[in-house]
């Protein structure tokens, strides 16, 4: 009878630690695939998104969505984009997000629209009213980086990729936690005038 | 007795990398030799330590049982114990102050011949030579060069996560922590390249962050010194021409620095005398023109994870840059 119990408990811490052992390894095997390098025909590809003709929206390139949108969802692109955001100086006008010389992307309006190719293109090829084009000084690769993290930190609900930790001192909510839908809740504020006419 | 083959070649393999140029203990460097003094005392009195316990116990197991009393026995042990706790106690001190001294003499002398700056970086190490006058401050990458018999102040920086700088022949270790400068004394007493490795795990290309320290005398250092801080020579040959005009006009500028020309980033390393270095990619590769080919085709496989991208470019645009960048002396 007591043998019989000792056994009962025996099998069952066994299989508890299996199991524990089989999760372990499963939430191992969970864990988001990091790619860092991304074949060169598909880097090529990523310049072939088409904008519709008044420069906002469009369709991303086929691929793309074969990859699962890996520059919205992927946390190491979205690290990335938050590194190149300091390198390539966008906080000189841009500050954290919420504009300065520049526009806010945190104010619940987006002037061209919050699609990834819209993104994309203002940063290729530049926007009318001082946005320079950061087509000769990155990679296709870069910008798609660097968009999808401008549009985390303007996104209308959070994402479940988190970008890297800040490395400088917390000036707003961090990109996980939807900065601009806390910014923005008295509603979106008027076009600034110096941004010239709304498109 | 026949050694067997694996203990044997495991033995040399032991030895040998003791002897290299990233060594602690063949120390060419004041600090280092300090360290190394404080390691063999230490490492020989607790040898010596070692052996009077092994024997005491060894003795303890084979004496016979004394036929003294119970009181005698007792007074003995309290002599005993008294004694070694006594022994135990004066030898702590003795280590403690040894390594005070050690640590004072490794310390940062009030007026250093030379104050270079490092910053860590994922994955890599920039050098600021720092003047007082801007146009005499210039910066290398992973290669930091000292005079031979100077002591040479290096201030420590982090931009990202905690490095360590290690450098085992010539000096100790240091952190790099992101926020704040730390100090550490690097001074060789001989002429050599000493090489140094990031020692705090920062990231996947941690392995690859390596450094070369290249000593040499007063002079050959001031020489080194005038040529790095003039601007980049102009390319001579005409693949080297073209290979300037495509590194200006590709992204390559917009994070590189070659002084003299329009290229001004500081995002990665400046490459105004990228030429003249002895590696390229933080101790990863030998600077040739094969190798600069290579790692500009495809960093993300030589080094995965790395910050530089991949920038597409035609076979005759790489043949040109890479033409240029080993032309950069």
């Amino acid at each position: 009878m007591v043998r019989g119990r000792t056994l009962a408990n025996r099998l069952l811490l066994t299989s508890a630690l299996l199991a524990l052992t089989v999760g372990c390894g499963f939430l191992g095997w969970m864990r988001q695939p990091r790619e860092l390098r991304t074949n060169p025909p598909v880097l090529a590809d990523l310049s072939r998104f088409r904008l519709m003709s008044n420069g906002i929206g469009g369709a991303p390139p086929e691929s793309y969505f074969a990859e699962a949108e890996p520059y919205e969802n992927d946390a190491y692109n979205l690290s990335q984009g938050k590194r190149l955001y300091t390198w390539f100086g966008c906080a000189a006008c841009h500050g954290d997000g919420r504009g300065a010389a520049g526009p806010s992307f945190l104010d619940g309006w987006w002037l061209y629209g919050p699609e990834m190719v819209s993104i994309v293109a203002s940063i290729r090829d530049g926007r009318p009213h001082g946005m320079p084009a950061f087509r000769d000084r990155m990679t296709i690769e870069q910008i798609w980086q660097l968009a999808g993290y401008v549009q985390t930190i303007g996104a209308y609900s959070a994402k479940v990729a988190a970008t890297g930790r800040n490395d400088g001192p917390q000036t707003r909510p961090s990109e996980n936690r939807a900065p601009a839908v806390m910014l923005f809740e008295e509603g979106p504020v008027g076009v600034n005038p110096d941004q010239g006419p709304s498109p | 007795m026949r050694m067997s083959p694996i203990i044997w070649m495991s033995t040399i393999a032991i030895i040998s990398g003791c002897t290299g140029n990233q060594s602690a203990i063949n120390p060419k460097g004041a600090p280092a030799i300090h360290i190394a003094h404080l390691m063999s005392g230490i490492v020989a009195v607790c040898t010596l330590v070692w052996l009077l316990v092994m024997v005491m116990l060894v003795w303890a197991l084979l004496r016979k049982r004394s036929d003294a009393g119970e009181q005698a026995r007792e007074r003995g042990l309290t002599t005993t114990v008294s004694a070694a706790v006594g022994a135990t106690a004066v030898i702590i001190a003795g280590m403690t102050i040894a390594s005070f001294y050690t640590t004072r003499d490794i310390g940062i002398p009030g007026e250093a011949a030379l104050t270079i700056t490092v910053r860590g970086q994922q994955w890599w190490w920039q050098v600021i030579y720092a003047d007082p006058d801007p146009a005499l401050t210039f910066q290398t990458a992973n290669e930091i060069h000292i005079p031979v018999g100077r002591d040479v102040h290096v201030q420590l920086e982090s931009t990202d996560v905690v490095h360590s700088f290690w450098v085992p022949s010539l000096a100790g270790k240091q952190d790099l922590v992101p926020g704040r400068t730390n100090s550490l004394l690097l001074r060789a007493e001989r002429p050599g390249i000493y090489r140094g490795q990031c020692a705090e795990f920062c990231g996947l290309q941690h392995t690859h962050m390596a450094m070369m320290v290249i000593a040499e005398d007063p002079e050959s250092f001031e020489r080194w010194a005038v040529a790095q801080r003039g601007n980049s020579v102009n390319p001579g040959k005409p693949d080297a021409v073209a290979g300037q005009v495509a590194f200006i006009a590709k992204p390559c500028a917009a994070c590189h620095t070659v002084r003299g020309t329009p290229a001004m980033g500081t995002t990665g390393p400046d490459l105004t005398h990228v030429g003249s270095r002895k590696t390229i990619a933080a101790g990863l590769l030998e600077t040739t023109r094969g190798s600069l080919a290579a790692w500009i085709a495809d960093p993300q496989t030589l080094k995965p994870g790395n910050n530089m991208p991949m920038v597409p470019l035609t076979s005759v645009e790489l043949k040109n840059i890479s033409a240029y960048m080993e032309s950069l002396k």
